[in-house]
């Protein structure tokens, strides 16, 4: 991995995980961010040259002021492909992410080559209402997030850190982090992604953990029925962050589909 | 000094294991915990206390605006201080107040606020809180990320609102409105006082001196906790070169007065609790939405006023240490009298808001504790501050100009052939009601 940043437009500067070689492939993360090394990119590296850009707001990346609703997040995500060199390239994305990734695939369908939608965001049933993360305290968080939340994997993540700098540093960082994701996901998170699903292209494929307690698979129905070129793959043993559950199962399901 | 008397309004009868049972006070409280026939009783035992504080001689009535919650009842604090405008004669109506980044237009703020002036002659206090995060990000639905860039438009569009000479148009980012022309304007020009109540926020220091409002800290840790950020907020005045006058900062402190120190603690002691415990028990995840606290805030250390860390600080205290902490200020007039004079002297405070009604308190407490602060505390404490002008109190009509509500009621109409005036069930005059 490297680490660089990249100034976009004067209004942004960001900080992007660039992993391998390969065909380009963007990758969009989840309302969390990202962990400062992450290994299932590291391995998705071997095989694809891996953009993963921390979103305005995340990480040492600035600009979120200038991002007030989907148009301006797409079209950030559009200059950036173009700055990049890869106007078109495989996108993946998780979680918000996804919702995101959707988003650029729809609004112009020649951007994405083929699209992977790691449990996405986007959608509300009323039937299945999503559980309020904005809400939930760290202790819940490994139970929302994850299918054994007594996994090493789940225990890392939501650990509470002794040290008080550490933990302010911690804190504030989540604060930064989530201020930037309630643009997309207070309190509801429905921006009319609905309305334009149709309009995706790309082939798609749709991954979702058997066990995802945040967005229940109630929504993977929906996401297949409403982008037409899509499948669905589900994750055994897996909640809402497969990429830290089964990173195996879902590296392997990734490279399938956009190998294939 | 001047002395407002301000009421939140609780529901008065949260079970015991209130606590234990249920998350939060405020947000998803159960619905069926409200009887809505008690919230009649309360709301008018609650409209006397307020009119009789303005009979007893206070200076302000306080009102504020909370959602969804049993902690206080005035989902519309506007509602209330219409009802007080025609009972009360003197005291000025401090709405602390609307948050406006929560009204669409916010010009709506701007007419209900201009005809509660109207109404009152021109006694009207008007405050724009930001909001809690519970009330505007929980309740309200609000984007954290944005509220306060929403609330300081719907500020520029009040203000704009009642000062514009001509009809405007304005093409804000929250609100677009061809035509903007206030019908009616507010009695007192340009405008009423603005008082903006806080909650240790340092961004609303600057805003504060930097439009001459009143900084009010509305705070329940008391004034030894709270002389921090009255010190944050005198510092950036002096920074700014702004007048050091008292008046320009307003403190809420809880306050109760009884015949001895002892019997103050006999009895207030379970209405504190009651307080403390279950109005102010609010669901962590509730307190603090992401990005409701500026970065700023946050690394500046204020503690939130509900929530886990604020409910640990708490944790396990009693009268005594509610008393030593200054959380509370209580006892015999004389050692109210004590302790006030040096709060407010520590803080440089010139407008008290004082809670005296709190939690359980039933009405006939709230009585004694007001008519005891009203003839052996407040006059001692007047001269406070005199060598300062208040530029923050309405500027109300001349006594002889003010309308009258007309003392027809009952008598007349019955006079007048309408067999049902007067039928049990209409109010007379005020009196005490029992608890249920």
């Amino acid at each position: 991995m490297n680490t660089t940043q990249k100034l976009l437009n004067g209004k942004f500067s960001l900080e992007m995980q660039v992993y391998g070689s390969g065909e380009p492939l963007l990758y969009l993360h989840g309302a969390g961010g990202l962990m400062p090394v992450e290994p299932f990119l590291e391995d998705l590296g071997r095989h694809f040259k891996v953009y993963a850009p921390h979103f305005p707001g995340y990480g040492e990346s600035t600009g979120i002021e200038h991002i007030d609703d989907i148009a301006d997040a797409v079209l950030f995500y559009h200059e950036l492909m173009d700055e990049l060199g890869i106007p078109t390239a495989y996108i993946v994305g998780h979680s918000m992410g996804g919702m995101m990734a959707a988003e650029v695939a729809a609004f112009d369908v020649h951007r994405a080559r083929k699209l992977v939608l790691i449990a996405p965001a986007g959608f509300w049933i009323d039937e299945a209402p999503i559980p309020d993360l904005f809400a939930a305290q760290l202790t819940e968080m490994a139970g929302l997030l994850f299918h054994d939340p007594n996994s090493p994997a789940a225990r890392m993540m939501t650990a509470i850190p002794s040290d008080f700098k550490v933990l302010e540093a911690m804190y504030v960082e989540r604060v930064k982090r989530f201020a930037a994701a309630s643009k997309f996901l207070w309190p509801i998170p429905d921006r009319g992604l609905k309305k334009r699903a149709y309009r995706i292209a790309a082939p798609t494929l749709l991954l979702w953990g058997d066990d995802d307690k945040l967005i229940p698979p109630a929504y993977a129905k929906e996401f297949e029925s409403r982008i037409k070129n899509s499948k669905l793959e589900i994750i055994r043993n897996a909640g809402h962050m497969v990429m830290y559950e089964q990173p195996e199962a879902l590296v392997g399901a990734i490279r399938k589909f956009l190998e294939g | 000094m001047k002395f407002t008397w301000f009421h939140l309004m609780p529901y008065r009868y949260l079970p015991e294991d209130f606590k234990e049972k249920y998350r939060s006070v405020w947000v998803d409280i159960p619905r069926d915990l409200y009887d809505p026939k008690v919230g009649h009783r309360l709301y008018n035992d609650y409209l006397d206390q307020l009119e009789y504080a303005d009979a007893m001689g206070f200076d302000g009535l306080g009102v504020n605006e909370h959602h969804q919650n049993a902690y206080g009842l005035m989902p519309s604090p506007n509602i209330i201080a219409a009802a007080l405008s025609r009972r009360t004669r003197n005291a000025s109506l401090v709405v602390l107040g609307n948050s406006i980044a929560l009204y669409n237009p916010p010009i709506r703020v701007a007419e209900e606020f201009a005809m509660l002036d109207v109404i009152s002659g021109g006694r009207l206090v008007a405050g724009f809180p930001v909001g809690t995060s519970m009330d505007t990000n929980f309740c309200y639905g609000e984007i954290p990320a944005t509220l306060r860039e929403k609330y300081y438009e719907a500020h520029e569009l009040i203000i704009k609102a009642w000062t514009a000479k001509d009809v405007f148009a304005f093409n804000g980012k929250y609100t677009k409105l061809r035509y903007v022309n206030l019908w009616p304007r507010p009695l007192q020009q340009p405008h009423p006082p603005v008082w903006i109540p806080g909650g240790g926020s340092v961004e609303t220091y600057d805003f504060c001196a930097d439009h001459d409002y009143q900084y009010s800290f509305l705070s329940y840790f008391g004034y030894i906790a709270g002389k921090k950020v009255a010190d944050g907020y005198w510092e950036v005045m002096a920074k700014k070169r702004k007048e050091l006058n008292p008046y320009s900062l307003g403190f809420a402190q809880v306050v109760a007065v009884s015949e001895t120190d002892q019997q103050a603690e006999k009895d207030y002691a379970a209405h504190m609790d009651y307080f403390y415990n279950r109005c102010l028990h609010v669901y962590n995840g509730f307190a603090d939405a992401p990005g409701y606290r500026t970065v700023k805030t946050i690394k500046a250390g204020i503690l939130g006023q509900v929530g886990e860390q604020a409910a640990l600080r708490r944790e396990g205290l009693k009268w005594k240490d509610f008393i030593d902490q200054g959380y509370v200020i209580a006892g015999s007039p004389r050692t109210v009298r004590e302790r006030l004079r040096e709060a407010m002297k520590s803080l440089n405070c010139g407008h008290l808001m004082l809670l005296m009604q709190i939690g359980s308190m039933p009405p006939e407490l709230v009585r004694k504790s007001t008519t005891l602060f009203a003839t052996e505390v407040m006059p001692h404490m007047r001269d406070l501050w005199s060598n300062f002008e208040d530029k923050w109190s309405p500027r109300r009509m001349a006594q002889n100009e003010i309308a009258m509500p007309a003392a027809v009621h009952f008598q007349n109409a019955q006079a007048n052939g309408n067999a049902r005036a007067g039928a049990p069930g209409a109010r007379g005059a005020t009196e005490v009601r029992g608890a249920k």
